[in-house]
């Protein structure tokens, strides 16, 4: 799975655009730095929300950025709050294929409802650059001219 | 880098520190005896060093033997190493200029530090309980985490406020929380610290009014807000207004303080923040002196006089990894203050030359997995700001990167700090490191880095330009960067993350918070708005706008607005339509 991923980055001609947003009054920022520089430099196209989003400008953002994955970063501890409402602004805007995941302090207890909302991964503390990198190239639904896998 | 010459403040604050010790490091001439020492230095390494790498070569080159802000660490410190050193000058004695080994001559043999635990969640309620907790288990100062709401000035009824009610902190809309919160607690004895930026000022107010409502004069409070709007701007993000109101916002806070409240710390100026961004030590140590600096030049600019505000200014500073380096940076800091009050701001009382500090380990150091780990990691960072002549400390608990902590892991954190006090022994003498060759030259060298960094800031115009450049944010977003980089490969040793990993459940319990929390201060705020005088509240808001727009110290306005009982929120939205909102960056 991850040995192909390369390939596919180049039949599909088009950088896999991704939007790291920070939703809520969450003002921790360093994960979400690291993690955008880190898909930049895999090669992808970035966008970064800024702070204070609410999930109607998150979905727009993805919406208007015509982005292929949503990377949600989150400390405060209103995942459970948020995160059902920017999945259903998603939805509302048919953004069904676009993969979203999430990271930062998220209790393991909480990770199978976030799971059952539809979000693909959930990335903790102690999670390397490169997995997360390997998660967008591996799970986001392939887009352009490319090939079906 | 563009020449200095031209821009005669700097060049002034170059040629003062250039008689300093930490350039002499580099430049000074050996003699006598160190010389001595230089050249038996050098048959050392030529002989003994060599024969025995042959047989036991170290564990790697040079980059094996980095400090965790990827410093430079020799195999072996001497005199030679201290050229030009003079203890008189360069270290003098404890209580005295320029103050490196400390503030007070007797140290930790009158006093240890206050033992103040960071604390705060749920309602005001449940912080009280955790407050009343901590005291009765010997903790000396309080010291408050509030919700990012609060952080904010936001109401917990707002709607960006979702799901956010109590989570990082306990939520204060109102002087009504602020009563509750401190319930009981005799707030005329025991001293407060606020982590609160943005609404500092307001949140302040709050605290008074709730003193004065008990009957306790302002006069009789002692503590501190840590009111640091610049290092929000730079690192963690809790700002509301642009830079400049929120600069006359501080500047009016020292000044009321400075005139009504002699026990309180108006600002407490932090580099935590900035370390837990991702910076390196001395980022931390140079961003946070500017920082530092450029208060006192408002408030000299403001007609103050340094000698009356400045020994009110004091410092919070984290505790991170690396033991010398953290122990280096807090020596450091104190002489670059002291030299900095005396020689640029002309500071003629000693409590003005003062780097009082709070410490607190670094939480960006501990660790998700194996939890029970990050008491030994906290112990070693809590030495270090021990070692380094902290005035106060904080000693996270081992479940904080899972969540806040329960009262068991806190009550750990605490007992920490009691038996590095009470029974390691380390506080029986004063600034125990001072002369080891090793300290003083990353002293020295903290020092030096720390003015090539003035430097910089100089040469954008100063702190808040260079804020607006984004110096400050891209300089910590790349160190950051390059750090989890170093994590990543296994250039740096994480324990339990890149090293020594075991797979197992994480069996600690975790603080569980009401679930109906932000419902229930949702109906309080609704009764809160029902209920109180509508006349008086009106007044007092119309009063806030009036004075924010004027040039008076805006601190009456806002204690009589807390006592109308207009809350965060509303007092917030006047000055957000007075000084305007400070937008977020997308840069990354």
């Amino acid at each position: 799975m991850v040995a192909k991923s390369p390939q596919k980055q180049e039949q599909t001609e088009r950088k896999i655009r991704v939007l790291i947003a920070k939703p809520g009054l969450d003002g921790h920022d360093r994960g979400a730095k690291i993690i955008a520089r880190a898909l930049r430099d895999a090669g992808m196209e970035v966008i970064y929300t800024g702070l204070h989003q609410t999930p109607e400008m998150i979905a727009e953002a993805a919406l208007q950025e015509d982005v292929d994955a949503v990377g949600l970063s989150i400390l405060s501890g209103a995942h459970m709050a948020l995160f059902p409402r920017i999945i259903g602004e998603l939805h509302r805007r048919g953004l069904d294929d676009v993969l979203v995941y999430a990271g930062g302090i998220i209790p393991d207890n909480d990770i199978p409802a976030i799971k059952e909302m539809g979000i693909a991964g959930v990335f903790g503390p102690g999670t390397t650059m490169e997995e997360t990198v390997e998660f967008v190239r591996s799970h986001v639904t392939p887009r352009g001219v490319g090939e079906e896998e | 880098m563009v020449d200095t010459v031209s821009r005669p403040d700097s060049k002034g604050i170059r040629a003062q520190y250039r008689n300093g010790a930490g350039r002499r490091v580099h430049n000074g001439e050996l003699t006598g005896p160190q010389k001595k020492t230089g050249s038996e230095r050098k048959r050392w390494e030529e002989t003994v060093v060599a024969k025995s790498l042959t047989r036991l070569p170290e564990r790697g080159g040079p980059e094996a033997f980095t400090t965790i802000s990827d410093e430079q660490v020799n195999r072996l410190y001497t005199p030679a190493d201290l050229a030009g050193f003079d203890y008189e000058r360069d270290l003098g004695f404890p209580g005295e200029y320029p103050f490196t080994r400390g503030v007070h001559p007797t140290m930790y043999r009158s006093r240890y530090w206050t033992m103040r635990m960071f604390a705060g969640f749920g309602s005001a309620e449940d912080t009280n309980a955790r407050f009343r907790y901590l005291l009765e288990h010997g903790e000396t100062g309080l010291s408050t985490a509030f919700d990012f709401p609060t952080l904010y000035g936001v109401d917990a009824d707002d709607p960006i406020a979702l799901g956010e009610f109590g989570k990082v902190g306990v939520g204060v809309s109102s002087l009504a929380d602020m009563e509750v919160l401190f319930d009981g607690i005799p707030i005329d004895q025991v001293t407060t610290s606020m982590t609160i930026n943005g609404p500092a000022a307001i949140v302040w107010a709050f605290y008074i009014a709730a003193a004065e409502n008990r009957g306790i004069p302002r006069s009789a409070l002692g503590g501190t807000t840590q009111n640091d709007i610049l290092k929000e701007y730079i690192a963690q993000n809790t700002f509301i207004f642009p830079p400049e109101p929120s600069m006359r916002l501080v500047v009016d806070t020292i000044e009321f303080a400075t005139k009504e409240m002699p026990k309180w710390n108006p600002v407490s100026i932090s580099g935590y923040h900035i370390r837990e961004a991702g910076s390196t030590a001395v980022q931390e140590l140079a961003f946070t002196l500017a920082d530092g600096l450029t208060y006192v030049q408002w408030c000299v600019d403001r007609g103050m006089d340094v000698d009356d505000f400045a020994p009110r200014l004091s410092y919070f500073f984290n505790a991170h990894n690396d033991f010398f380096e953290e122990i280096a940076k807090y020596r450091a800091a104190r002489r670059i203050w002291a030299r900095e009050l005396k020689e640029r701001f002309g500071a003629k009382n000693d409590r003005s030359l003062w780097l009082r500090f709070h410490t607190q380990t670094a939480g960006c150091s501990l660790t998700a997995q194996q939890p029970e780990i990050n008491i030994v990691r906290t112990t070693i960072q809590a030495l270090a700001g021990v070692l380094g002549g902290t005035q106060s400390l904080h000693t996270n608990s081992m479940d904080e990167a899972l969540a806040l902590p329960s009262d068991k892991a806190v009550r750990i954190a605490l007992r920490t700090q009691q038996i590095i006090a009470e029974e390691s022994g380390v506080t029986n003498t004063v600034d125990p490191l001072g002369g080891s060759y090793f300290v003083e030259a990353f002293t020295n060298e903290m020092e030096r880095q720390c003015y090539d960094y003035f430097d910089r800031i100089e040469e954008y115009g100063g702190v808040i330009p260079a804020i607006k450049a984004h110096f400050f944010q891209s300089e910590i977003a790349r160190a950051s960067y390059a750090y989890q980089g170093e994590i990543d490969e296994g250039r740096k040793t994480m324990v339990g993350v890149n090293k020594y990993v075991i797979e197992e459940p994480v069996e600690i319990p975790i603080l569980e918070m009401d679930p109906k929390g932000e419902e229930k201060q949702r109906a309080k705020m609704a009764r809160l708005r029902a209920e109180r005088d509508q006349e008086r509240w009106g007044a007092a808001l119309e009063k806030v706008r009036q004075t924010a727009m004027g040039n008076e110290n805006i601190m009456p306005a806002l204690i009589e607005a807390a006592h109308a009982y207009a809350t965060l929120g509303e007092i917030s939205n006047v000055l957000k339509s007075v000084f305007g909102v400070q937008q977020f960056s997308n840069v990354v």
